[in-house]
């Protein structure tokens, strides 16, 4: 009904569709890990490192600016480095006053914002880059490949299983509601705020009691096909010599680019 | 829910027997003091097809639940001559194939290959076994176009279908159905009778269909209460009027 809500891979023949989804998990990791290591105002670095997603995201065929439209999504997140801003170290360029408070934005605090804004908006887009051309089950066998905490990758695959039932059993519940919130002509419809909150608080229930019966049947059907307690699972993948080729490339531009942001 | 297992201190050997199910006076009640079955006795014998009829609340998802030790309740069940218990338990698993009824309860994986090959992954089958049982399953329920797929982007007949590809997998003895043909569509409903029908293996299936009891299941069994009320030929039951009305069942066209 609802299933492709939150699905953001992207068919597409690519390169980057191609490769081996380790490689593109690890190359996520350490290009986030790479601009968080980079220094306040590594400009050319940013920029470097602007280029090589624009290169990657080129290279998928979802165009250039694919990353950038739904980045913007995530820019609320990056108001929290707000703070960054009133930074006690550096020159005071202006002084507000708000009432009781004085706020004193700096040069350095300027500085330091903004370059957790470029640094979050660039990793963002790479992980953004990493769902469109990755199905999700191989994401999830790239992590265990990766060795990533079994219990971890299972309760992440089962939440992906479970997302989609539980938003329609949630519109389901919604469209229950609406079928049944009827108005007389002449009254005002939709009842008191308390008495509409004590309804969402019971769909809210609802649906907890539900998901909790859900899970015990679950359970059930797992045992009943041999579950012990150790998920098992085949990984059909296997690096190929251009996944190689690519990461090592990957790598050498990574480690350039730290050089690029330290030498000046 | 935790209901532990009776361990039996002994194994009783194993008797060479063609019965594939043996239940002996079963009684099981919840938690909370709902007594869900009670007495309850019958046996399947190898290759035998055997419809479970009753209405709603009769106790047959909690029988099944019984089959392959789900639940414990107190009696005897046993599966080919060997009875359930706990150090039995893996091999009864890989014996009794349940379908549970809500298909988004049975397929719990990401993709349908992922699922299909759960039960023999667990069974501890090589990597090519595995795969050629995967390979069988689907082909047994014409699914093989769909290993990839992603389980949530199925319609209910196609998941219903890969539900029972999850059991026929682990080349079960016993296959136990639950409510096979609810909610699907006559075409879906159809395909299901014709994969049914041709499938060799010895089945026990819960449903409201009597049309579908008619068509495939030469033995029926009504529950209610939690006992089992009638069990016989299909062909009399399902003419019995008197009896089908006291139970909440209708006789079919």
């Amino acid at each position: 009904m609802h299933a492709n809500l939150f699905d953001r891979f992207i068919e597409k023949e690519s390169i980057i569709h191609r490769l081996d989804p380790r490689v593109k998990v690890i190359t996520l990791v350490g290009f986030i890990l790479s601009n968080a290591l980079l220094p306040d105002g590594a400009w050319l670095a940013f920029i470097v490192g602007w280029i090589f997603l624009l290169f990657a995201n080129d290279l998928s065929k979802l165009g250039l600016s694919y990353t950038f439209r739904r980045s913007i999504i995530a820019l609320p997140f990056a108001l929290a480095a707000v703070s960054a801003i009133f930074s006690p170290m550096g020159n005071p360029l202006a002084t507000w006053h708000f009432g009781m408070f004085t706020l004193t934005p700096t040069d350095l605090g300027v500085l330091r914002f903004t370059s957790i804004l470029i640094r979050s908006w660039l990793s963002v887009q790479m992980g953004i880059l990493l769902v469109a051309t990755t199905p999700f089950p191989d994401l999830i066998h790239a992590l265990e490949h990766l060795h990533f905490p079994k219990s971890l990758s299972t309760i992440i695959a089962f939440l992906y299983r479970y997302l989609f039932v539980l938003t329609d059993e949630t519109f389901r519940l919604l469209r229950a509601r609406d079928a049944r919130s009827a108005g007389l002509e002449g009254t005002k419809a939709g009842g008191a705020l308390f008495w509409r909150m004590r309804v969402a608080g019971n769909m809210a229930g609802q649906l907890f009691v539900r998901s909790y019966d859900r899970s015990d049947r679950i359970y059930s059907a797992m045992l009943s096909r041999g579950y012990t307690g150790n998920i098992r699972t085949l990984n059909p993948h296997t690096m190929k010599q251009s996944d190689w080729a690519i990461s090592s490339t990957i790598a050498v531009f990574l480690i350039v680019t730290q050089m690029i942001g330290w030498i000046r | 829910m935790s209901i532990k297992h009776q361990v039996e201190t002994e194994t009783a050997p194993l008797k060479i027997t063609d019965e594939t199910l043996q239940v002996t006076n079963l009684h099981f009640a919840y938690p909370d003091g709902h007594t869900a079955l009670q007495n309850v006795s019958f046996t399947l014998k190898q290759g035998e097809k055997v419809a479970l009829v009753g209405p709603n609340g009769a106790g047959k998802s909690t029988l099944m639940l019984h089959l392959n030790g789900i639940l414990a309740g107190h009696g005897e069940v046993s599966v080919a001559g060997l009875p359930i218990n706990e150090k039995n338990l893996p091999r009864i698993r890989a014996s009794v194939g349940l379908v549970f009824q809500n298909p988004d309860d049975q397929l719990f994986s990401p993709t349908v290959f992922e699922d299909v090959a759960f039960g023999p992954l667990h069974m501890g089958l090589s990597e090519t076994e595995v795969r050629q049982r995967v390979e069988s399953a689907l082909e047994a329920v014409v699914m093989t176009d769909y290993r990839d797929r992603l389980s949530h982007h199925l319609s209910v007949g196609e998941k219903k279908r890969i539900a029972i590809a999850t059991v026929l997998s682990m080349s079960p003895q016993l296959l136990v159905l639950d409510e096979p043909s609810a909610g699907l569509d006559p075409r879906a409903r159809r395909k299901l009778i014709h994969l049914l029908r041709d499938l060799p293996l010895t089945m026990l299936v819960s449903t409201h269909d009597l049309a579908l009891v008619k068509e495939l299941f030469p033995r029926t069994i009504i529950m209610d209460g939690g006992s089992i009320v009638a069990d016989g030929p299909s062909d009399d039951i399902l003419e019995d009027v008197t009896l089908l009305e006291a139970h909440g069942l209708e006789k079919p066209y």
